[in-house]
């Protein structure tokens, strides 16, 4: 269910922890699932529980309580915007309203083309850099101008065309 | 493309390019775990230092750290555990997210330090979710500060082990409540645990644990260095040493600015370039989203540091000063932080779980103009049935915006309320929360 090198990385944070306290790297576990998977299925959740000898429910019920996990699938690039206050201030919702219509989506919608995902995001603890956007949990993209979110997008499919063509 | 604009301390001369074991050695990193291994300091000497210093916890509690390890009980058998905070999520924070990128050493080898004075071997940070980039630079440091004999068995050939780990958050603000993010390392939900038993005698797994913010950790070695009656000095009796201050909003200089603790407000306001377009200062949230809403007039007249703000009305809290000028409605302020409140609610606690919900639909019917004239009293009466009833402070951060926000802005919401509209012309809103980004 997940490829060798997933479960590699798994065990490398199973290691952080004492003995008998594989449970400690069930949040490690499900992000590098998510990872590889784009989502956590109800399959994944199950393998992951298997594989950390915690009840499924156990991880369900982390899955579910910790904002960045998707328990339903999104676009190849999920972009989350901070509109928090700080952020607000500083042109965070001018931000977001710029990618809602550039891909013609609200928030929580995914493009029809698969590609992309927006979400509201919660304090990302970089008010200083606002406006600030996350792609895909990992990047965090700061002081998005509408030019630079313009950019951005076309970089993100230009990424994706090239890994199509791979 | 930094948001480090002064380091006096903990950030002097970090950077992008200098955040490496060797820039840190270079500033004389280590040097203070060198000398307390050499010189074999009984752990005691390091937490009567620490309490000398006056430092208090730089995550938003300000207690006194020195006091918080004294609690540890260091002879107790077994395993004991060090963690640090970084699970930076207060609305206006974002300083622990310069101190991992540009100085992560300063982290370690405080918690190294730590970890020694208080008898514990094993260690872990815990980092929020959203900087992935940084946990990653995180856990280099790491490598490289175990290839370098300063983490692992037999630091600096002194006989002292210490094991340090990184732990990621998953976008989740109520683990920066200390006891939830022991949960949380323990693989769970992060929800608050009742206290008494504090984390010092039953803390992760069970164990003695002592838990700090990075920045806190972060001073440790600098306060060792110059003494911690010296680090005392730095900042204003009782009120130990630098502070990093988080600004963000209406200025035109956003970023983190290293200060000693007790600098007027004023100062800290022209540091980051004055108000954004040389508009009138409407109101200053000094210390993260949680601590009580100040006006212009009465935060001008401050000093930032625990005491003054208290006398104020707020608190220091995490440092983050959260800057609004005349082109605020301080309605949709409110509602903004409300939502968030009611988004991050744990759930545990019943007060707290629907009491948010009540606040966010309350200031969200006055914002749009479909309020009603009980509900001041409505949202008055909401925040005291939360307050002191739940488990761990989520609750009274939720609530205390709301009675600052009306408190010192009622005028604006009775306008709400009565005209069914917003004081600020909503295009004077927009204009004023433009994206401005320096070129």
């Amino acid at each position: 269910m997940l490829s060798q090198e997933a479960l590699a990385r798994i065990d490398r944070e199973i290691a952080k922890y004492p003995p008998g306290k594989k449970q400690s790297a069930v949040m490690a576990a499900l992000r590098i699932a998510q990872e590889e998977h784009g989502w956590l299925s109800q399959e994944i959740i199950s393998f992951v529980a298997e594989y950390l000898e915690m009840p499924p429910v156990a991880v369900y019920e982390v899955a579910t309580f910790y904002n960045m996990f998707d328990l339903k699938p999104v676009g190849r690039y999920k972009i989350t915007v901070c509109t928090n206050l700080p952020c607000a201030l500083s042109g965070g919702e001018h931000a977001a309203d710029h990618l809602k219509e550039r891909l013609g989506i609200g928030f929580g919608e995914t493009t029809s083309d698969g590609l992309f995902t927006l979400k509201e995001g919660e304090c990302m603890g970089a008010c200083g850099d606002a406006p600030v956007i996350l792609v895909n949990n990992r990047r965090m993209f700061c002081r998005m101008t509408r030019e630079r979110l313009d950019s951005l997008l076309e970089s993100l499919r230009a990424e994706s065309e090239e890994k199509g063509r791979r | 493309m930094t948001t480090l604009r002064l380091g006096q301390m903990i950030l002097k001369d970090c950077g992008e390019k200098s955040w490496r074991l060797a820039d840190y050695e270079a500033r004389g990193g280590y040097q203070a775990l060198r000398r307390v291994l050499q010189e074999q300091w009984p752990p005691e000497r390091i937490v009567e230092e620490v309490k000398a210093s006056a430092l208090r916890g730089r995550g938003g509690a300000g207690f006194p750290t020195g006091l918080k390890w004294s609690f540890m009980p260091r002879q107790f058998p077994g395993e004991k555990y060090v963690v640090c905070n970084s699970d930076e999520g207060e609305p206006g924070t974002f300083k622990d997210r310069d101190i991992l990128r540009y100085n992560p050493h300063s982290v370690i080898e405080g918690m190294t330090l730590a970890a020694y004075a208080m008898g514990a071997s094993r260690g872990y940070n815990y980092i929020h979710g959203e900087i992935y980039e940084v946990y990653e630079r995180f856990e280099e440091a790491i490598a490289e500060a175990r290839a370098a004999g300063y983490l692992g068995e037999n630091i600096l050939g002194s006989g002292f082990s210490f094991e340090l780990y990184a732990h990621l958050g998953y976008g989740a603000y109520i683990c920066g409540e200390e006891t939830a993010l022991l949960e949380s390392i323990e693989g769970k939900k992060g929800q608050p645990r009742f206290k008494p038993p504090f984390p010092a005698s039953y803390g992760l797994y069970g164990r003695p644990t002592t838990i700090n913010n990075t920045e806190t950790f972060a001073s440790i070695p600098f306060l060792l260095t110059m003494g911690g009656e010296a680090f005392h000095r730095l900042g204003k009796p009782n009120n130990g040493g630098m502070k990093i201050f988080s600004v963000s909003g209406h200025v035109n200089r956003p970023g983190n600015y290293e200060l000693p603790l007790g600098t007027p407000f004023a100062k800290l306001l022209e540091l980051a370039g004055g108000v954004r377009g040389g508009r009138r200062l409407k109101a200053v949230i000094p210390g993260g989203s949680s601590t009580p809403v100040l006006p212009a007039a009465v935060m001008m007249e401050c000093t930032l540091d625990y005491d003054s703000l208290a006398k104020a009305g707020s608190m220091l809290g995490s440092g983050a000063v959260i800057v609004m000028d005349e082109t605020t409605c301080m309605v949709r302020a409110l509602e903004r932080l409300s939502y968030f409140y009611y988004e991050e609610s744990c759930g545990q606690c019943t007060p707290c779980r629907e009491g948010t919900g009540w606040l966010y639909r309350v200031v969200h019917r006055i914002e749009r103009g479909e309020g009603r004239s009980e509900d001041l009293d409505l949202l008055q009466r909401v925040t005291t049935q939360i307050m002191g009833r739940t488990i761990c402070a989520l609750g009274e951060a939720a609530s205390l915006p709301v009675q600052s926000f009306i408190n010192h802005f009622r005028d604006e919401f009775l306008h709400h309320i009565e005209k069914k509209c917003c004081l600020v012309p909503r295009e004077v809103q927009r204009a004023g929360s433009e994206i401005a980004v320096e070129a």
